[in-house]
């Protein structure tokens, strides 16, 4: 059954009030974003330029569960601002706001022998404080350009972002917990939830191997300020090198457990089929033989300035920049291609900020010819994996990183 | 409905809007437009419909019909799933 508070929590007024007709329809001129070729028609038809509270007018796909994407020009610095920081939700009923006085994380479950509650105050003085930077990415990121295309948030390129965490190893949280043995996967949950009852709450599991990495942490700080709301206040867990699914946000609980954990969102969502990915890192206890959940990300770069069919001056330098990625194994080299793939030449890439972060590159050139010129880019990394050159189809369109041409227009 | 509109609006103009400034979303006015506004909404916005567009077929439209009752726990009333499925192939998917 619908849940009455929640629904009536979660059913904005505005829209509700304009439906009925006691509400003046407006409020700011809708704002179209730039975006990539390629989505589905209903996105350029739908998607507008919105600021959730506390965020930059972002790349709205959806509402409620809000869904915002990043503009593509943030992405010209390797570090993504915490107010152009993508927003992703599965459910709806998200709290409006958190009192970090009240906030507990409960830690415990059958696999830990001496269960525990912390406050904020616990985890921002109690253990060791690390920092690091990585990149979280939306499994779904580019989506919306699969071919055929999928159903699901139809995502273009900006479901993702790369900030520095602060927080503390889960690894010292579970051993403080009494972590066993015989536990096998580490549960987490956020206080997040859904509308209907009946709906499957959002609850993530990762294996203990990769939950007691030392990069895996609780981080309670966001580029050296707290967490913006929709990005997981007070408290999101950090699986650097794997998807966002994991990263779960607005956590209130790590359960270690003896048994696979069955959720939905484990069983059924976030999987891939087996053997098609060159990925390294499995979650054994959740494979089948058809198929697994997404892992680690794949290496990948984007191109982020200048834009897409953005028109420039020939004789004139331009400054290609942009970002490259992976699942943790670090970038070694980005190619350009200034020429639609016949030749390619070497990227200058900026600060390397770790191995699980963006790696900024740049790429200077002066157009010749008037008239289109097609730009690519492609990663590599220190494992001798680079980009694909054409899509590997999956049901959910997960792993896209086909190396993506970028126009300009040359006058 | 009136009083649950009503309701909404009370809570509305005491400042508790969930997430800002979410504004309304059109769905083509066509045969089966309320009965997916009545039952699709009170879970998501009805963005998730439009950005969906157009590329699924009724095949494809009725699974996620089918995820939203069997897996999400939607109650819709069975004379409604043929209407609601009906309308998002023809206005919002490839039409068969």
């Amino acid at each position: 059954m619908v849940d009455r508070r929640r629904v009536l929590q979660h059913l904005t007024g505005a829209g509700v009030l304009a439906a009925s007709g006691v509400w003046p329809r407006g409020g700011a001129a809708q704002q179209r974003p730039a975006l990539t070729s390629g989505l589905p028609d209903g996105v350029y038809d739908t998607a507008i330029l919105d600021a959730l509270p506390g965020k930059k007018p972002l790349i709205k796909l959806s509402y409620r569960p809000p869904n915002y994407e990043t503009p593509v020009s943030y992405f010209a610095d390797a570090i993504t601002p915490n107010d152009a920081f993508f927003v992703r939700y599965h459910l709806a009923d998200i709290p409006a706001e958190i009192d970090p006085k009240g906030w507990r994380l409960q830690i415990g479950g059958e696999g830990a022998a001496s269960p525990l509650q912390l406050t904020l105050a616990d985890l921002e003085s109690g253990f060791e404080q690390v920092e690091l930077t990585a990149v979280c990415q939306c499994a779904g990121n580019r989506r919306g350009l699969s071919t055929p295309h999928v159903a699901g948030v139809e995502w273009g390129l900006g479901a993702m972002g790369n900030a520095v965490w602060r927080g503390v190893r889960v690894k010292d949280l579970l051993a403080k917990a009494g972590l066993k043995k015989e536990a096998i996967e580490i549960v987490a949950n956020g206080a997040d939830g859904p509308v209907l009852d009946k709906t499957p709450d959002f609850v993530k599991s990762i294996p203990v191997w990769k939950a007691i990495d030392e990069n895996t942490i609780i981080a309670h700080r966001m580029n050296g300020q707290q967490l913006p709301h929709f990005n997981g206040f007070p408290v999101r867990l950090i699986v650097p090198g794997w998807t966002g699914t994991y990263w779960m946000k607005h956590l209130v609980s790590l359960e270690a457990v003896t048994k696979p954990f069955g959720g939905f969102w484990m069983k059924s969502a976030y999987r891939i089929p087996s053997g098609k990915f060159p990925v390294v890192q499995h979650f054994a206890s959740q494979m089948t033989e058809a198929n697994e959940p997404i892992t680690e990300m794949v290496v990948n770069s984007l191109i982020a300035s200048p834009a897409d069919n953005q028109q420039i001056r020939r004789g004139t330098s331009v400054e290609l920049r942009g970002v490259a990625w992976d699942g943790g194994y670090g970038i070694r080299r980005v190619e350009v291609s200034l020429d639609g793939g016949a030749s390619w030449h070497s990227a200058t890439l900026g600060p390397d900020l770790g191995r699980f972060a963006f790696r900024g590159w740049s790429h200077r050139f002066t157009p010749q010819a008037a008239g289109k010129q097609v730009i690519l880019a492609k990663a590599s990394n220190a494992i001798g994996q680079t980009q694909a050159e054409s899509l590997i189809f999956n049901p959910a369109g997960y792993h896209n990183n086909v190396v993506r041409p970028l126009t300009l227009v040359v006058a | 409905m009136r009083s649950l509109c009503a309701a909404i609006a009370l809570f509305a103009l005491t400042g508790a809007g969930a997430y800002g400034d979410e504004q309304p979303v059109a769905l083509n006015a066509a045969p089966g437009h309320d009965a997916v506004e009545n039952n699709c909404a009170a879970c998501h916005s009805l963005d998730y419909v439009r950005t969906n567009a157009k590329f699924l077929d009724r095949k494809t439209w009725q699974a996620e019909f089918d995820k939203m009752t069997k897996v999400f726990g939607a109650d819709i009333a069975p004379q409604d799933a043929a209407t609601i499925v009906d309308y998002l192939t023809k206005n919002y998917g490839t039409g068969g």
